[in-house]
């Protein structure tokens, strides 16, 4: 089960987890993008943090659509309407409870997921954080049809998004800025992966109690 | 890092404080969301043209508000795209009945910000369209990237729409020359040196002394070539050729020559500049009829140059010569 609580320290902790990051994803954004990710998606999971300060979220379409709001006013970029978009498709996969099944869980990631497709129009292996969630996403449903626990299903789906991640390094991009550098994009890990991948790894840790 | 900023969070913030205290007789701003704003918004009747991109690019866009240009701007943070709620208030305050263009630069961020801002708009009845500028040539443009960036055309395209706007011009042919000028439109850049954005504290990039980045964007984006330093001819004949044959020019054409400083690069040398490929248009039997030559899209700090080349005709020579009263660009009046 994933109850709503779970949801408010993931989004919490990632806050933390995307401050702590912040100067990296900057650095990895520098490379091939505006040098900018690790500052907006910073200033942007402050703001969602803010929002939930104020907020007594009890279920989960009250919680997400918060966040992806603050996000989609606060981040800025693409990163903006990418990650705010995640969060307002799985406020309205999961709706207004306040605890789901954890295969529940995995379908509104999946939901969060065909969001950011519709809004990004990107495609796999266009060099994006599209390539971190996928493998994750794929890895978590296998993990949970196998009968295994949510907490332990993460955990193998953040080593796939990490493994997705780090697949980007030698594709090209095809969107976004980096794009413009054709093949000179070659050989740089992907911000928005990585970003991605951090996000998945703070669920699995929340989740798994660390 | 040594800049005139008090502190990294009131940065933007408090350059708007300053533009709307020496032009407050032009403009106003809105400070929750950041929008600059026309003083004598909404116009009854009239389109409203709107524009948005990040901090960094001043004068754009924001000192293009005012009579015969934008009726509003939304600056984003430094290099960063505006969010969907600053286009939103901005298109309901310059809203007079008539329906509002926005006018996007064709960046991933730009674009996914302004579509929903472009909903939200449709949503409360205000009749939008957009126009994506995507004037770049350093970028090829296929399905396989995110398509050629908007540079230096969109300030062009700014005033010439702008005009139309101010005289009249109804939603759908305001729209209509908008695209006709993206087309019409081309133009490419160079560094000599990176900048450094406030928040990240160091330079976007590492340039050599000795080199140069070719086909630069405008957020201090790498450019697609790194070259030797080489004469300003030289240099300047990577941007103007491509340019040029991208256009398709042809003798007997006129253009309006737009020469333009990434912000670090003094007007003496934008001069230099200017006389190659004034030279160059020149030898191809090609009439540089009017001109812009100034700091107008920059990249915060950065040494570096764009040239930018628009096809007139006689409607779009006339919109250019239109009355203009703005921040930046004023003339007619």
């Amino acid at each position: 089960m994933f109850s709503v609580a779970q949801a408010v320290a993931w989004v919490r902790s990632t806050a933390s987890v995307i401050e702590d990051n912040a100067a990296a994803l900057t650095r990895l954004d520098a490379a091939i993008g505006d040098g900018d990710h690790g500052t907006n998606m910073n200033r942007g999971f402050k703001a969602a943090v803010q929002r939930l300060d104020g907020l007594e979220a009890e279920d989960f379409s009250g919680l997400f659509k918060a966040v992806g709001m603050a996000l989609i006013g606060k981040v800025g970029g693409a990163s903006g309407p990418l990650y705010g978009s995640l969060f307002l498709g799985m406020a309205k996969e999961l709706g207004d409870v306040g605890e789901v099944e954890d295969q529940r869980l995995a379908a509104a990631l999946r939901a969060g997921y065909d969001s950011v497709v519709a809004r990004g129009k990107a495609q796999l292996e266009d060099k994006t954080m599209l390539d971190a969630w996928h493998p994750a996403l794929v890895t978590l449903d296998a993990a949970l049809a196998g009968g295994k626990e949510l907490g332990p299903a993460l955990d193998e789906a953040a080593a796939s998004a990490e493994a997705g991640m780090k697949a980007t390094i030698p594709m090209i991009a095809r969107k976004g800025r980096a794009s413009y550098l054709g093949e000179r994009s070659r050989d740089h890990q992907d911000p928005g992966a990585t970003s991605t991948h951090l996000i998945l790894k703070t669920l699995a840790d929340v989740v798994n109690g660390r | 890092m040594k800049k005139l900023i008090n502190a990294v969070d009131d940065f933007v913030r408090e350059s708007l404080e300053g533009m709307r205290k020496a032009h407050g007789d032009l403009i106003d701003v809105n400070y929750d969301p950041f929008v600059v704003y026309r003083v004598d918004a909404p116009r009854q009747g009239k389109v409203g043209v709107i524009s948005g991109g990040g901090s960094g690019h001043e004068p754009m866009h924001g000192g293009f508000v005012g009579k015969g240009m934008l009726d509003a701007a939304c600056p984003g943070e430094v290099f960063t795209s505006p969010t969907p709620d600053q286009m939103d208030w901005a298109t309901k305050k310059v809203d007079g009945g008539a329906g509002v263009l926005h006018i996007v630069k064709n960046y991933s961020g730009d674009v996914m910000n302004f579509e929903m801002a472009a909903d939200l708009g449709r949503e409360a009845d205000i009749e939008v369209q957009s126009v994506v500028v995507d004037d770049d040539v350093a970028v090829k443009d296929s399905l396989y990237t995110q398509g050629r960036r908007g540079v230096g055309g969109t300030v062009l395209l700014e005033k010439i729409v702008g005009a139309k706007a101010e005289e009249g011009g109804d939603l759908q042919s305001v729209a209509d020359l908008a695209r006709d000028v993206n087309a019409n439109v081309r133009s490419m850049g160079l560094a000599l040196t990176s900048c450094t954005v406030p928040a990240a504290g160091s330079p976007t990039f590492e340039l050599g002394d000795d080199e140069v980045e070719i086909g630069i964007g405008i957020h201090g984006e790498p450019g697609r070539e790194r070259i030797k330093m080489e004469g300003a001819d030289q240099l300047t004949d990577r941007l103007a050729k491509p340019v040029i044959e991208d256009l398709g020019l042809s003798s007997g054409d006129q253009v309006l020559l737009f020469v333009n400083s990434m912000g670090g690069t003094p007007l003496a040398e934008l001069y230099v500049v200017y006389r190659r490929v004034a030279q160059l248009l020149d030898e191809g039997g090609v009439q540089v009829a009017r001109h812009l030559i100034g700091p107008i899209i920059t990249s915060l700090e950065m040494q570096g140059a764009s040239v930018t080349i628009l096809r007139l005709d006689d409607e779009k020579t006339r919109l250019w010569d239109a009355p203009v009263h703005t921040p930046a660009l004023r003339w007619g009046v």
